[in-house]
C-alpha cells in the first residue's frame, strides 16, 4: 500500500525530516539523566547504600565532624557529621528518597486534580467552567508558600500530608493550561464527529480529550517536580514539613542554620547542592520533554 | 519573436535529508521559458515540485534545499550564479511573488501605505510626495476604491479579496517584469476569485508583465494562461500552448487531469486517476507516472522517456509521443 | 415523504460586546427562513460563498446548534423534540464528512477504531462483529480491510477521506452531510472521491446534502441545487435546469464566475462588484441588491419572497 502523506507536500516533508535530524542529534537529555539516575538509585536502595542509620548518631563519633579530607575528619564519616553526630552522607541518601517521593507524589496529586478540573472546565463549559475557573483564579491569588504553611499547620506534619498540601497548592497551573488546550480540542473535527455520532460527554472525554492532553500534563509535571521539591524543602526548613528526625534536605538546611556562621559549611552546602542538582535536572528534563512531545515535531 | 525573458534550463533542485544521506529530487531537470507579457500555467498536484520551482527562481529555497544543476536565465543573466545580496535587488524589482494566503503575506502591524510603498522606496528610490502618488496609483490599479483613504488602513480592516489585491499592489510596486503567483485565489470565494482573475488580466494588459501562474486548478489555466507546463513528480511531463494541450493532450497524465475536471452542466462520470501521487523519495522506475497510467506498457516501467517535440512549441515526456522508429531503436539498444 | 424537510429554518447568533459586562448588542442572522427537502437517494447541493450560512445550516441539521425558529423534520418527525431513543436513532441515521481529512480523524486512534466508534455507541456489537462491519465498510469505500489497524498519518489525503466516508456509512446511515468533501484534496483524487460517492449512493440509496462553493463539482454530483446568499435561499432548482437557466442574478454571477473547462469557452467578465456585506449589518430589502446589476428601488426596501416559476424551480427575486 502506498503510504504517503501527499496532502502535505513532499517538499515540506523533506524539509521537516531535515529539522527532525537536527533534533535527533540532541536525542537524549544526557545531563539530566547523569544527575537523576544516581539520585533515583540512592532513593531506591538507600538501606543498602547508606553506611549508617540516618536518624541515629554514629556510635563514638564527634559532633560536627568535618568531611574526611579536612583536618579532624575521618573516613568513617565521609561528608562529616551533624550536631547529633549523625552521618551527613546517610542523611543525604535517605533525604533523596523523601525529596523525590514528595516531588513525584505531590506532582501526581497536583497533576491529576488539575488535569481533571481543567478537562471538566474546558469541555463542559457554561457554569461549570465559570465556577472552576473562578476558584482557580482565587487559588492563584494566594501566595503558594504561605498557603502551604497554613495547610501544613492545619493538617500537622507528616510526609503524606506534605504530599497532599503540595498537590492542593500546585494544581491550578494544570487546570489553566489544560482548560485552554481542551477549548481548542473541543473544536477539532474528530471531537465534533464523535458528538454528532451521539457519543456521551464521558466517552468524548475519555476517548478523545484525555489522550490528547496527556502530553501537556506530562510536560507540566516534569516542570513542576522541581518546584514541588523546593517547596518541600522550604516547608521543612520552616519547620512545618517533614518532622525530625526523618532525614529531609530542607530539614537538614534548617537544622544547620544556626551553625552556618560558625564555619560549619558542610552542614548546609551538601543538602543545598543536592536540591540544586535535582531541581536543575528535572527542569532540563522537562524542557527536553516539552520539545520532544510537541506534536508538530513528533508527527514527523 | 523575441528571446524569452525567463529561461529555465535543466533546473535541478534537491532536498538533502538525514544529514546528506538521502537526496530528494524535488525538481529534477525541468526546462521552460517565458516571453515578456506571456502567462505560463504551472500545473500539478501537491508535492510535484511546482512551489520548489518558483522558490528556486526567486532564490528563496529553504536551507535544506539547493540548486544542484541547470540554469535560470532572467533577461540573459543566470540567477543561479547570483549572491543572496544580488538576489535581493532582483526580487521585488524584476521578479515579484504573490502567495496563497493574503493575511499571512501582509504584516498586521503596518498600514497599507507602508507595505505598498516599501518596494518602490527601496528598489526605485522614490521618496515623499511622489511615493505617495505612486502608492495611490498602485492601489487604484488594483481597483481599491478611494485609495488615499484606504492606504491609512491596516490589513485587518479589509476583506479577503481586498487584501489579496493589496498583495498584488505590493508585487507591482517595484515595477517587475515577472510575477510568480502561487495559487493566489485558493482562499478566495468564487465571485471574488473571478473579479481577481479579471483584474490580473487587466494589469497584465496595462503593464505587459509576464506571469507564472502556479495552480492545481485547470479552470484557472484555461481562463488565464497562454501556455502551460504540467508537472509530475519533479518533472515537466508536457508543455505547450493551453489550446493545444486542452484540445489534444499528448501525455496520459494531462489527459487524465482534464478528464477528472468536473464540467459545468455535464453529468458524465468523471475520469478518476487511480492510485496516489508518488512519494518523491521513493519514485517508481521508468516513467514515474506508469503505475497510474492507463496506457502504460512494460517498456514504460523500465525506461524513462525523453522529452520529445510533438508540435510547434509543444513537448511531451512520454513513450507514446516518441516517434515509432526511435522507440524501436531504443528497444534494440536495450 | 422526503427524508429531510427543512421549514422556515432560522438561526440568529447573539453578538456581545464589552469585556466585563457582556451585553447583547445585536444579532448575526446566519440563517433566515430557509426551506428545502431531500428525498431518499437524492443529492441536494447547497452552494454559496463564505458566510452565506451553509455551514450553520449543516450544524442545525446535525443538532450542533439549536434553531432560533422553524423546524427540521426527519422522516416526518421534528428533530427539535427528539430525546432518548429517538435522538439516538436520529444520530445514527445522519452523519457528516468534513472538508479536511487531516483534521477529522483522531491522530491517536487506529482507523478501525475510528470507523467502529459510532457502532460502539449505537450497537451492542461484539469485538468480532465490529471488526467484520469495519471490514465491510472499508471495502465499500474501496480500501482493503487490512488497513483497519493503521493510523491516519499512514494514509494520503484521499485515503483518509475514504476512511471518513466509511465511518459515516458504518451505521446504515440514511443521510450524509458532505461539507466540501473534496476541496482539500489533490485534483487527481477529487474525481475518485466524487465517483465513489456516486457509486455508494447508487448501491446503498443514501441521501446526500453536498455543501460546496465550486459550482461545477456541486452541479455534477447533485440532482438539485439550492443557492444561498447571506442567510437566504435565493434559488433552488434541478441542477441541469439551474445551470442552463439560472434566474437569480446571483446564480448568474456564480455561473459566470465558474472557471471554464476549455480555453475557447465563451468567457464573460463578472458583472457583480464588491464583496459580501457583513452578516452583522446585512443590507435591508433583498440582501443582494448592493451588488446586483439589476437592482431596482424596490429591492432595497422589500425582501423578495420565494416564488415557484416553473415546477421545482423557485427563485426569490423581484424580477420574477
Amino acid at each position: 500500500m502506498a503510504i504517503t502523506t501527499a496532502g502535505r507536500g513532499t517538499e515540506a516533508r523533506a524539509a521537516g525530516r531535515w529539522r527532525g535530524k537536527l533534533s535527533a542529534a540532541r536525542e537524549l537529555p544526557l545531563l539530566p539523566i547523569f544527575i537523576l539516575v544516581p539520585f533515583a538509585f540512592a532513593a531506591l536502595f538507600a538501606e543498602l547504600i547508606a553506611p549508617y542509620d540516618p536518624t541515629m548518631p554514629i556510635p563514638g563519633a564527634k559532633f560536627f565532624m568535618p568531611p574526611y579530607w579536612m583536618e579532624g575528619g575521618s573516613p568513617d564519616a565521609l561528608l562529616g557529621t551533624d550536631f547529633q553526630s549523625r552521618d551527613i552522607l546517610s542523611r543525604l541518601i535517605f533525604g533523596a528518597r523523601v525529596s523525590l517521593l514528595v516531588g513525584i507524589m505531590g506532582t501526581v496529586v497536583a497533576g491529576s486534580l488539575g488535569t481533571a478540573l481543567g478537562i471538566l472546565s474546558g469541555y463542559l463549559g457554561g457554569w461549570v467552567d465559570q465556577v472552576i475557573m473562578r476558584v482557580t483564579d482565587a487559588w492563584l491569588a494566594l501566595p503558594a508558600l504561605v498557603f502551604a504553611i497554613f495547610l501544613a499547620t492545619l493538617l500537622g506534619p507528616s510526609m503524606w500530608n506534605i504530599v497532599t498540601i503540595l498537590g492542593l497548592v500546585y494544581w491550578t497551573r494544570y487546570a489553566r493550561v489544560i482548560r485552554g488546550e481542551v477549548l481548542s480540542l473541543r473544536e477539532r473535527e474528530y471531537v465534533k464527529l464523535a458528538e454528532i455520532a451521539g457519543a456521551s460527554s464521558l466517552r468524548v472525554i475519555m476517548r478523545h480529550i484525555l489522550p490528547n492532553v496527556l502530553n501537556t500534563t506530562m510536560v507540566l509535571a516534569s516542570l513542576t517536580i522541581g518546584v514541588v521539591i523546593i517547596a518541600e524543602a522550604s516547608l521543612s526548613f520552616l519547620g512545618v514539613g517533614v518532622p525530625p528526625p526523618e532525614p529531609a534536605w530542607g530539614l537538614m538546611l534548617s537544622e544547620a542554620r544556626s551553625t552556618l556562621m560558625a564555619g560549619k559549611w558542610w552542614l548546609t552546602v551538601f543538602p543545598g547542592v543536592c536540591i540544586l542538582l535535582v531541581v536543575l535536572a528535572t527542569q532540563l528534563f522537562g524542557d527536553w520533554m516539552r520539545i520532544r512531545l510537541d506534536p508538530q515535531q513528533r508527527n514527523l | 519573436m523575441t528571446t524569452p525573458y525567463l529561461e529555465v534550463r535543466d533546473l535541478q533542485t534537491h532536498f538533502t535529508t538525514f544529514g546528506g544521506s538521502r537526496v530528494v529530487k524535488a525538481v529534477d531537470g525541468i526546462s521552460f521559458s517565458l516571453r515578456e507579457g506571456e502567462t505560463l500555467g504551472l500545473v500539478g498536484e501537491s508535492g510535484c515540485g511546482k512551489t520548489t520551482t518558483c522558490l528556486s527562481i526567486v532564490g528563496l529555497l529553504p536551507p535544506a534545499a539547493r540548486i544542484a544543476g541547470g540554469e535560470i536565465r532572467l533577461a540573459g543573466e543566470d540567477l543561479t550564479k547570483k549572491s543572496p545580496r544580488e538576489m535581493r535587488r532582483i526580487r521585488g524589482r524584476k521578479i515579484a511573488m504573490i502567495l496563497q494566503d493574503p493575511m499571512a503575506s501582509l504584516n498586521p502591524l503596518f498600514n497599507i501605505y507602508t507595505q505598498v510603498s516599501e518596494p518602490a522606496y527601496y528598489h526605485l528610490g522614490i521618496r515623499r510626495q511622489s511615493l505617495r502618488r505612486r502608492v495611490e496609483d498602485l492601489l487604484r490599479s488594483v481597483r481599491i476604491p478611494s485609495p488615499a483613504m484606504r492606504m491609512r488602513n491596516y490589513p485587518h480592516q479589509m476583506s479577503g479579496g481586498m487584501r489579496q489585491r493589496i498583495v498584488g499592489a505590493i508585487a507591482l510596486a517595484g515595477g517587475p517584469k515577472l510575477i510568480i503567483a502561487d495559487e493566489p485565489t485558493t482562499n478566495l470565494d468564487v465571485t471574488i476569485q473571478a473579479q481577481y482573475l479579471d483584474l490580473l488580466k487587466d494589469i497584465q494588459q496595462e503593464t505587459g508583465v509576464a506571469i507564472i501562474f502556479v495552480t492545481h486548478n485547470l479552470g484557472i489555466v484555461a481562463k488565464m494562461c497562454d501556455r502551460m507546463a504540467v508537472m509530475y513528480a519533479g518533472k515537466i511531463v508536457e508543455c505547450g500552448s493551453v489550446r493545444d494541450l486542452f484540445g489534444a493532450p499528448s501525455h496520459p497524465y494531462t489527459k487524465a487531469l482534464l478528464g477528472s475536471m468536473a464540467k459545468l452542466g455535464s453529468k458524465e462520470p468523471l475520469f478518476a486517476i487511480p492510485g496516489q501521487p508518488p512519494d518523491l523519495a521513493n519514485l517508481p522506475p521508468g516513467c514515474a507516472f506508469h503505475p497510474r497510467c492507463a496506457e502504460a506498457t512494460q517498456h514504460c516501467s523500465e525506461h524513462e522517456p525523453k522529452i520529445v517535440p510533438c508540435g510547434q512549441d509543444w513537448t511531451a515526456k512520454c513513450w507514446l509521443a516518441h516517434p515509432k522508429e526511435s522507440l524501436r531503436h531504443d528497444h534494440a539498444r536495450a | 415523504m422526503p427524508v429531510l424537510e427543512v421549514r422556515d429554518l432560522q438561526k440568529h447568533f447573539p453578538v456581545a460586546t464589552g469585556t466585563l459586562l457582556r451585553r447583547k448588542t445585536g444579532w448575526v442572522k446566519a440563517v433566515e427562513s430557509i426551506n428545502f427537502s431531500i428525498e431518499a437517494g437524492e443529492t441536494l447541493g447547497l452552494i454559496g460563498e463564505s458566510g452565506c450560512g451553509k455551514t450553520t445550516t449543516a450544524k442545525l441539521i446535525l443538532l450542533q446548534e439549536r434553531p432560533t425558529g422553524g423546524t427540521i423534520r426527519f422522516d416526518g418527525e421534528d428533530i427539535g423534540g427528539l430525546h432518548g431513543d429517538g435522538l439516538m436513532r436520529y444520530r445514527r441515521s445522519v452523519q457528516v464528512v468534513f472538508q479536511d481529512p487531516f483534521a477529522s480523524l483522531s491522530p491517536r486512534m487506529r482507523v478501525g477504531d475510528i470507523i467502529a466508534e459510532p457502532l460502539e455507541i449505537h450497537t451492542g456489537m461484539t469485538r468480532q462483529q465490529l471488526q467484520q462491519r469495519v471490514a465491510e465498510v472499508l471495502e465499500l469505500v474501496g480500501l482493503s480491510p487490512d488497513v483497519a489497524k493503521l493510523f491516519p498519518h499512514e494514509f494520503s489525503g484521499g485515503q483518509r477521506q475514504r476512511v471518513a466516508i466509511a465511518r459515516a456509512l458504518a451505521t446504515n446511515t440514511r443521510l450524509i452531510i458532505l461539507d466540501e468533501p473534496v476541496s482539500a484534496l489533490d485534483v487527481s483524487i477529487r474525481a475518485q472521491i466524487i465517483n465513489q460517492l456516486e457509486h455508494l449512493q447508487d448501491t446503498l440509496g443514501v441521501s446526500y446534502l453536498f455543501i460546496g462553493h465550486d459550482l461545477a463539482t456541486v452541479a455534477h454530483i447533485s440532482q438539485r441545487i439550492a443557492v444561498m446568499y447571506l442567510g437566504h435561499l435565493v434559488e433552488i432548482a434541478e441542477s441541469t435546469e439551474l445551470c442552463a437557466h439560472p434566474l437569480h442574478p446571483y446564480t448568474q454571477a456564480l455561473l459566470i464566475a465558474a472557471l471554464p473547462a476549455h480555453p475557447d469557452a465563451k468567457q464573460e467578465r463578472i458583472a457583480i462588484t464588491g464583496e459580501i456585506p457583513s452578516a452583522l449589518a446585512p443590507p435591508p430589502g433583498c440582501r443582494f441588491h448592493t451588488r446586483c446589476p439589476h437592482a431596482m428601488p424596490r429591492c432595497s426596501v422589500e425582501a423578495p419572497v420565494s416564488k415557484e416559476v416553473a415546477p421545482g424551480h423557485a427563485v426569490a427575486c423581484h424580477l420574477f
